[in-house]
């Protein structure tokens, strides 16, 4: 089912340990970068190939390197995103259970093109048993000098240390991960200075995703050609999308990027479970609902941007048409509300009220004017909150709105949901 | 002068653990959330009493011990019990069930979440995504996941706990490794 690059070595048995592993090819990407390249070669090479960050963001991973400078006169630092918390989004844990070397080679990788020493892996807290697995692999790869000090006989040295976060969604935004890294509350810091110039202890600091570090070993491998082979004309190569949600198979399935909203739901995912098609958000809770009428947008950074949402993380949740649309927006902006860290007021104060106006809604206390007060709320928070985290609790309520106002309407004249009027109406 | 209590919360052990820890680090401080989750391990929550020590170790105002305590929701501030079933509330595991299974849970162990049985054996709170959305709904049983759980099925779960089954909770037994897809 089209080639692998991120899970190509995932059904190998005990691929997890170091023995596996290097049986399997690993750390031979490694070998390849500091045998044929220099660090600068390095970079180019990994621009060449078109791979872009796969946390949310999608800039272009060789770029991001080529922004740190030189010779700061002071350390440089990798900062590993595996602070997977984005509800629907599950890829990184697969990834750091199952296949910890070859994240900790993509480490390597980019520690030595950019003259890094010392990286953490900021996991987060909840994956107690991914922080174990990962503080077990890098001992193994010490020992065997494919970390540590004097990496293959080549005199470059990294030491990985795995931090484990405590519980707190806004780590994932990178200078809140920063915060948190250095032993504060995780809140976001303004940028500029950008974390490549003044980072973690205000050193210029790298921060990629485990996705996007997981893929350099392959690209090594096997060739930046190879991989910009694949994907469309500007997001190259394979992404793993995570899908849930009301679908017979959820999982994560690698894909080529390119590949359609509905040959995922329908050829990967075994089609909607319990119903038809109602909503798909395609890139995780902070993205805006799509519909049936998406089925056929490309599952690109591109393709999905110009319907109107965006691939984010990569998780696509899949929503039937048993599903009242805003009881599922209160459940996505309670989870905005218990995690905005409270740094901003109308982050603070508008994920409040959102919960306020859909929880009064739902329990069929909903007034008329509510729909222009969610409306106002929305409008006051999108665009002007610290961080993204404000923006993506208003996405869900702006485009249920666009494709389904009719359900927020039945409630505010009804005191119920559409789909419990419609259900009474068939009983009689 | 009679400021200098004796430190009593926190054993060697621990105290050890964290200077480990804080050598891992440029900058000590970087270690505060690990320390915590070692005292944790130790005493189960982290009292303030706790948060004190912490904060002598680390030479910090205890106020922003406190600050951290507060803001990271995995450290408990108050007793909790033997086995702590953390269910996932949002969105994916919610469109599978989770409010039934929380609402089972809990009705199954006669608490509310956030509160302890009277035997001191169970602890259910509420999670926002744990990351295992794809096996949803899903919970944790002190950090330990559980996937593909059968909200019907709670009864079973308490009962293999209570026996101190060894495959509970370190490990479901639906997760496997995933194939390739």
């Amino acid at each position: 089912m089209g080639t692998k690059v991120i899970f190509e070595k995932l059904g190998i048995d005990g691929i997890e340990s170091l023995k596996v592993y290097q049986k399997n090819e690993g750390y031979e990407g490694l070998k390849k970068a500091l045998n044929d390249y220099t660090p600068d070669e390095l970079i180019e090479y990994i621009k060449g190939s078109g791979l872009r960050g796969r946390g949310g963001a999608g800039f272009p991973t060789g770029l991001k390197w080529s922004f740190v400078p030189k010779n700061p006169g002071k350390p440089k630092y990798l900062c590993v995103n595996c602070d997977e918390s984005e509800p629907g989004t599950c890829k990184d844990r697969d990834m750091v259970t199952y296949l910890p070397h070859q994240l900790l080679e993509g480490i390597a990788i980019c520690c030595y093109a950019v003259g890094i020493e010392k990286a953490f892996i900021y996991i987060r807290g909840e994956m107690l048993e991914g922080a174990e697995i990962l503080e077990k692999a890098v001992e193994e790869a010490v020992k065997k000098k494919l970390l540590g000090n004097n990496i293959l006989g080549k005199g470059f040295n990294l030491d990985v240390v795995v931090h484990r976060g405590a519980g707190a969604y806004i780590c994932g935004e990178e200078s809140a991960l920063l915060s948190s890294l250095e032993g504060e509350r995780g809140f976001p810091r303004l940028k500029p200075p950008f974390p490549a110039v003044e980072g973690l202890y205000a050193c210029p600091t790298v921060i990629n995703n485990v996705e996007t570090l997981s893929t350099l070993p392959a690209i090594m491998r096997k060739g930046a050609e190879w991989y910009s082979s694949m994907g469309t004309d500007r997001s190259k190569g394979t992404r793993v999308l995570c899908l849930s949600g009301h679908v017979n198979k959820p999982g994560n399935y690698e894909l080529e990027l390119g590949t359609s909203m509905r040959e995922l739901i329908e050829v990967h995912g075994g089609g909607v479970m319990g119903g038809e098609l109602k909503a798909i958000i395609p890139g995780g809770a902070s993205a805006p609902m799509l519909t049936k009428e998406h089925l056929d947008v490309s599952l690109d950074f591109e393709a999905i941007a110009e319907a109107g949402s965006m691939a984010g993380s990569g998780a696509v949740i899949i929503i039937n048409d048993k599903t009242c649309i805003v009881r599922t927006c209160l459940n996505l902006d309670q989870f905005f509300e218990e995690e905005s860290c409270g740094k901003c007021t109308p982050c603070r104060e508008g994920t409040k009220w959102l919960v306020d106006i859909l929880t009064r809604m739902v329990n069929g206390q909903g007034r008329e004017e509510d729909i222009d007060l969610l409306k106002s709320v929305c409008d006051n928070l999108c665009g002007k909150s610290f961080c993204p985290l404000g923006d993506s609790a208003t996405s869900c309520i702006t485009s249920a709105f666009q494709y389904f106002p009719e359900e927020f309407e039945h409630y505010v004249k009804h005191g119920c949901s559409i789909l419990d009027a419609k259900k009474e109406m068939a009983a009689n | 002068m009679s400021d200098v209590k004796t430190e009593g919360l926190l054993s060697q052990e621990t105290r050890d653990r964290i200077a480990e820890l804080m050598s891992r680090y440029p900058k000590a401080r970087s270690a505060i959330l690990p320390a915590l989750h070692v005292v944790q391990e130790q005493l189960g929550w982290v009292p303030e009493e706790a948060q004190d020590e912490v904060a002598r170790i680390f030479d910090m105002p205890p106020a922003e011990v406190r600050s951290l305590v507060t803001f990271y929701y995995m450290y408990h501030r108050k007793p909790v019990g033997k086995y702590v079933l953390k269910v996932c509330r949002s969105i994916s595991c919610w469109l599978r069930g989770s409010e039934k299974l929380e609402h089972n849970l809990c009705e199954h162990l006669g608490v509310e979440p956030g509160e302890m049985t009277e035997d001191g054996m169970f602890t259910v709170v509420h999670g926002e995504c744990l990351a295992a959305c794809v096996n949803a709904p899903c919970m944790q049983v002190n950090d330990r996941f559980m996937l593909d759980v059968d909200p019907d099925k709670v009864s079973d779960i308490v009962a293999q706990l209570k026996a101190g089954d060894p495959k509970y909770p370190a490990a479901a037994e639906s997760w496997q490794r995933p194939e390739a897809k």
